[in-house]
């Protein structure tokens, strides 16, 4: 037992700092100091404890414990393999970065009590850790409600602002609604056999429709969390009304928990897999990333851009987990093991640059005060500790190279190019249809990260207060270096990660990727004559020429430079107004797709005395899927509700006759 | 890995440095010849970079340093590139870093460079031409990733070296499907290196730039190694349709000196050609408005996919 504990009682004994260092927040609820100077670092040293001490373990055996606690007969069990340890890592690594931002961030006056705040959320850090090591479906759906909770609170932070608090109740709603399936899905997995714990579910033999149906179900429950279109509502409602940090670990961590989720159902729970279920993963995860990336582009609140950009990421790591379940299927197992670990690698990398562009619209609204994208501009003058870590947050989530974005593009479009013949003609037709949106997808997302960064920190203030904003605090800055590092290195070394991430193949798959070379110099996916990616060698060629031009040119010429007012070709009237507004850059995206949006426009005549632009820009599924079902649960419910007329007898009338009926069906 | 490629590979890149406005002279007099116009010298762009190295480099207030390091980084990204895309040899040993994908990711990375520096000091034409540009972009990155993919089902590899050498070593047989990539892929030059009939390199009309927009603010020996990035792109973007569609007359690895002279050669010679074919295509079309630019794009994705689709109905 002691051997037992020594690989599961690190993590545990995390989740249990964490939970502590939240109860702590509560002796002293009003003091930011505390909070701030103390609980937070101390929350920061749990996630890397807690990435130190998980990441051994990917390595290591599966390791599972049952703990004292819980209900009568029903313990909750807890299990810690190669699956597990890769997300707790995750989960340490971002949540280190945001717990220090958050010591810097959080300040006097925001809405709950600073005290109350640090509690949920170290409470919301210490249920994601639990999902993640849950061995029965009682604890994995007690952390899991927990986690939603935790997480509803922290987004309703401020919550005497009415918008704050119906975007908290569609997040909420919707998170129900997913748990809802997730539980009927671990229903129909214990196959009769009445037994919740995974060990049980992982014995069970289902007949392919049961299985069909636990898998969609188990795809839906996760795929709201996750924001799988359409059930992606709440992600742009929440992230912008949730405090920076919160964003941050809501859309870097916690729908990671969603991923680690169907990976856990599909590939571990469940014995076999239909490939059918891979094309239909593959086609929503296709459609979800290009229907994000689209809505990102129309944006022009820079944080309802960001929740638009995770939706599409999602969809991109749904769409590789769709592949490894197509390869899976058809019975080649380096490339289902390149999918995955495509898959895996982009869920660790949307970890870290999703974090930390939410971080840096954290510090920008901070000093700001301004979420709107028309009312920013010029803060890398400003605020260049932001703005530099934010550029390579940019550049990592825009899919270029050499950051770590692109190695996980690169190893989806590689497991895409590399497809022999399927044994299904139809999926062999969505192979190079899923690649051709996938790069679309990709250079979409390019654009968008262009309109977030160029209408943000660069070009001239477009309010005057703009002048005035000041650079982040120094533990804030810790935490964007932190994150920034971090997509960096995970960019430089691939080679390395995936040899890690490659025991997470074998434990789903049963065998892993191919790794030519075992180097960490050079990424050899299957053989080094079909293709190489070295990102070090190529950073380093980079860096060379460049330099080598910038010592020609400066030398063998002059470094002589004069400043003078921009150019503009003579115009001489300049004001910051004439730029273009995120409206502006967004237009052609508008016009080019243009059936994915509803529209509301309101133009100016030539007789306007003030006039007057405005666009609003509609989720299509809002009006045609949402709202119906409103209106049909209100019907039902204004049905229901005729059985009651508040008076006795009626109510004795429905019992007697409820009973009459019984007896009838029994006798 | 030994002393003679690396000798080759700093040829290629030097090649590429020093023939990419020669190339970009070469289509100017060709233009201007098809135009009824007398050309300009061959080696005018050489005389605009000189004369520009040498003038005081006049920034912008309130440029960041992105700004002027933008120029830097976009010609080191197009003589990097000019090292992955085999122009005189297959013996490439940095192209083995990085694959045929990677370098659409470092076009893609250029273009967002300059796109970010033209939004830096915040003028109208500065943001106009960024926006443009990244519209441009979004449709012609995917159209030759799908070009690039079309050939490298043909050959089993996404490295440019290898297709170059496998594409020749077959037996010449017409490949539909890289006939349909062939046809997109001009479309993609043309469109990325700011040619008629999506942007038209000689305007003087602000509206109508694309790619001059977005530079108005650059001047001197920054305005210089712009222009000089933008000449070896085009010299890039002609030599991967060598490699891809042309594979014949590269000089493999075991090529000596006298191999590397007559892949020279061979690749002025085709250099020569493609430039009066761009010439000619460019004087033959009329400048698209920028709402059709799109379509055409669209056109040129759609049957990048369509060589994909083929290739891959043929196999089965």
């Amino acid at each position: 037992m002691t051997a037992l504990m020594a690989g599961i009682g690190g993590p545990l004994a995390v989740v249990v700092a964490w939970l502590l260092i939240g109860l702590a927040g509560l002796l002293r609820p009003q003091s930011t100091r505390i909070v701030a100077r103390v609980l937070f670092p101390l929350g920061a040293a749990g996630g890397v404890a807690l990435m130190a001490c998980a990441f051994p373990a990917l390595s290591a055996d599966p390791i599972s414990v049952t703990l004292p606690l819980g209900l009568p007969d029903l313990p909750f069990h807890l299990r810690l393999d190669a699956l597990s340890a890769f997300f707790l890592v995750l989960l340490g690594v971002a949540s280190a970065g945001i717990s220090i931002f958050s010591a810097g961030y959080f300040r006097d006056g925001e809405g709950t009590a600073p005290g109350l705040l640090c509690l949920q959320y170290h409470v919301f850090l210490a249920s994601m850790a639990l999902v993640l090591m849950a061995n029965d479906a009682y604890g994995f759906m007690v952390a899991w409600e927990t986690m939603a909770l935790s997480s509803y609170f922290l987004v309703t932070t401020q919550h005497r602002i009415a918008e704050i608090r119906s975007a908290g109740f569609l997040y909420l709603l919707l998170a129900h609604v997913g748990a809802i399936s997730i539980l009927l899905s671990f229903g129909v997995l214990q196959g009769g056999q009445w037994q919740f714990a995974f060990d049980a579910m992982r014995q069970a033999q289902l007949s392919p429709t049961w299985a069909s149906a636990a898998f969609f179900l188990a795809l839906f429950g996760f795929g709201a969390k996750a924001g799988l279109v359409p059930l992606h509502v709440w992600l742009p409602e929440a992230h912008p009304a949730a405090p920076s940090p919160v964003s941050a670990l809501m859309s870097g961590v916690m729908l990671k928990t969603a991923l680690y989720g169907v990976l856990r159902v599909s590939f571990d729970l469940l014995h076999a897999q239909l490939w059918w279920w891979g094309a239909v993963a593959l086609a929503a995860g296709l459609f979800t990333a290009l229907f994000g990336v689209v809505f990102a582009a129309v944006q022009t609140d820079m944080k309802r851009l960001l929740a638009y950009s995770s939706i599409e990421n999602i969809g991109i790591a749904f769409a590789a987990f769709g592949l490894a379940i197509l390869f899976h299927c058809s019975g080649m197992p380096a490339l289902a093991a390149l999918a995955l670990a495509a898959m895996l690698y982009h869920s660790l990398n949307h970890a870290l640059f999703k974090s930390l562009l939410f971080l840096a619209t954290g510090s920008v609204l901070h000093a700001t005060h301004e979420r709107s994208l028309g009312k920013l501009g010029g803060l890398i003058r400003r605020m260049p500790w932001v703005a530099w870590t934010a550029l390579i947050g940019t550049f990592a989530i825009a899919g270029l190279p050499p950051l770590n974005g692109f190695v996980s593009e690169w190893l989806l479009l590689q497991s895409f190019l590399f497809t022999p013949q399927l044994p299904q003609p139809f999926a062999n037709m969505m192979i190079p249809l899923g690649a051709a949106a996938l790069a679309l997808t990709a250079a979409l997302a390019a654009y968008v990260m262009v309109k977030f960064y160029g209408v943000v920190f660069l070009g001239q203030h477009r309010e005057p207060q703009l002048a005035e904003a000041r650079d982040c605090s120094v533990l804030e800055r810790v935490g964007l270096v932190w994150l920034s590092v971090g997509c960096v290195l995970l960019g430089l070394v691939p080679a390395w990660v995936l040899l890690q991430i490659d025991r997470v193949n074998v434990l789903l798959l049963g065998s892993g990727l191919e790794l030519q070379g075992r180097s960490v110099w050079a990424l050899v996916p299957m053989s080094s004559e079909r293709a190489a990616y070295s990102p070090i060698v190529f950073l380093l060629g980079a860096v060379l020429v460049v330099g080598l031009t910038v010592f020609g040119v400066r030398r063998l010429y002059h470094g002589r430079v004069r400043r003078a007012p921009a150019w503009d070709c003579g115009y001489p009237l300049q004001t910051s107004r004439m730029q273009d507004t995120a409206e502006g850059f967004g237009q052609p995206i508008r016009h080019i797709f243009e059936p994915f949006f509803s529209m509301r426009r309101e133009l100016p005549t030539p007789f306007d005395k003030a006039p007057r632009y405005r666009v609003e820009v509609l989720d299509r599924f809002w009006a045609a899927l949402y709202l119906p079902i409103a209106r049909a649960v209100l019907r039902v419910a204004a049905l229901v509700g005729r059985l009651q007329h508040g008076r006795i007898g009626i109510y004795l009338l429905y019992s007697f006759v409820t009973l009459i009926a019984l007896l009838v069906i029994v006798l | 890995m030994n002393a003679i490629t690396v000798l080759t590979q700093l040829l290629s890149v030097l090649i590429g440095v020093a023939l990419a406005p020669l190339f970009l002279g070469w289509v100017n007099q060709c233009r201007a010849w098809l135009s009824n116009r007398t050309a300009p010298s061959l080696l005018q762009p050489y005389r605009t970079i000189r004369k520009l190295l040498h003038k005081d480099a006049v920034i912008a207030e309130g440029a960041s340093p992105l700004f002027r390091a933008v120029p830097y980084l976009l010609f080191g990204a197009m003589a990097t590139a000019a090292a992955i895309v085999p122009s005189l040899s297959t013996a490439l040993p940095f192209g083995k870093s990085a694959d045929a994908i990677a370098l659409v990711g470092l076009f893609a990375t250029a273009r967002v460079f300059i796109a970010l520096a033209a939004m830096d000091i915040g003028t109208a034409f500065g943001t106009l031409g960024a926006r443009r540009e990244m519209m441009i972009g979004f449709l012609a990155e995917p159209a030759l990733l799908m070009v690039v993919f079309t050939a490298s089902l043909i050959v089993g590899s996404t490295e440019l070296p290898v297709m170059a050498e496998t594409l020749a070593g077959r037996a010449v047989a017409i490949y539909p499907s890289l006939a349909f990539a062939a046809v997109a892929f001009v479309m993609v030059l043309l469109a990325e290196n700011a040619r008629i009939p999506i942007d038209n390199p000689t305007t003087h009309l602000e509206l109508t730039m694309i790619h001059e927009a977005m530079v108005l603010e650059y001047s001197a020996r920054h305005l210089a190694l712009i222009e000089w990035a933008s000449a070896l792109k085009l010299f890039n973007y002609a030599c991967i349709g060598f490699a891809l569609f042309l594979p014949w007359g590269l000089a493999p690895a075991s090529a000596g000196a006298e191999g590397l002279l007559l892949a020279f050669g061979l690749l002025l010679l085709k250099l020569v050609v493609a430039g009066a074919g761009l010439a000619l295509m460019e004087t033959l079309s009329a400048k698209l408005r920028i709402f059709r630019a799109p379509e055409f794009l669209a056109m040129a994705f759609l049957l990048a996919v369509l060589g994909l689709l083929v290739r891959l109905l043929l196999r089965s």
